[in-house]
């Protein structure tokens, strides 16, 4: 996404990218970003919870209208449900296949170091 | 304006964070695109990479290529129009727990969000099209770079869209 903000804003149009890893959106120097401490699948907030929608919508408009760029705004909601609920919540009931992946190629080299 | 500083770690899970905290600084700062209109006069489009596609007219993103192949991530678009309903939404994502999209698709891609934002003169309007893919692209972001972030790009500037909202998952 950061790469394609980059080949927007070069074409001429502004861009904000709304997300939960600002970090990686600043390694990439993109001149607006709002950063939201929420679960992955959800930069704009809960479900059905159009205030914390709007809100992140606003913070994003904010920033069409800043001059001094590049900028980052973040979100100060701290997100309603527990961590470790919501940690384990967003994520797939089953591991993405490059996840399966990856861990058999680790079991596959423990079994050729212990042989 | 707050000074909150939301932590990019807190839902990331154990065994990515390391590469993605020692992330490399990218070289140079890209070009900045100025906004040339006021916001009660910008057209906004959004976009998304939650995977969302419409089930009745457009085909899901490639799951089982992915599954059969891991390293490989489908890299096309669709094109979301403004006006859509909970139950024409598709989600096609093997990276996320699609439950709360699927409840509710403004989590990701707030189309009703700026209808209103539209309809109280906040902004100008909400495109007509809007954009959804699907995030993970697997061991090679060249698709995107060389082919349809371009695409993209040409397409909104002939829409004449103001601002992009883009929201990664």
């Amino acid at each position: 996404m950061p790469v394609l903000a980059r080949a927007l804003e070069a074409s001429g149009i502004p861009t904000v990218l709304v997300t939960m890893m600002p970090e990686l959106g600043e390694r990439f120097h993109l001149p607006r970003i709002v950063g939201v401490e929420f679960p992955f699948g959800h930069p704009f907030g809960m479900p059905h919870d159009r205030e914390m929608q709007r809100t992140v919508a606003e913070t994003a408009l904010a920033l069409y209208e800043r001059l001094d760029l590049p900028a980052r705004s973040d979100v100060p909601i701290r997100w309603p449900i527990e961590w470790k609920i919501a940690y384990k919540g967003w994520q797939p009931k089953q591991p993405a296949p490059i996840i399966q992946y990856l861990e058999e190629q680790i079991l596959a080299k423990r079994r050729l170091a212990s042989e | 304006m707050s000074d909150f500083r939301a932590d990019s770690y807190k839902f990331l899970p154990r065994s990515m964070q390391e590469e993605f905290r020692a992330f490399p600084d990218q070289p140079s700062a890209p070009a900045i695109a100025r906004a040339t209109v006021p916001l009660r006069e910008a057209k906004v489009a959004l976009l998304t990479s939650a995977g969302i596609y419409l089930k009745d007219s457009q085909l899901p993103f490639d799951i089982e290529r992915e599954r059969r192949e891991p390293l490989w991530g489908d890299p096309t678009y669709r094109v979301i129009p403004r006006k859509v309903g909970r139950d024409q939404v598709g989600v096609a994502h093997l990276h996320l727990n699609s439950d709360d999209l699927l409840a509710d698709f403004n989590v990701a891609l707030p189309l009703d969000v700026f209808a209103e934002l539209e309809r109280s003169g906040r902004i100008g309007s909400l495109a007509e099209n809007n954009y959804s893919f699907m995030g993970y692209q697997g061991a090679s972001n060249s698709a995107w770079r060389d082919q349809y972030g371009p695409e993209l790009a040409r397409r909104l500037n002939a829409e004449a869209v103001n601002l992009v909202v883009l929201a990664p998952t």
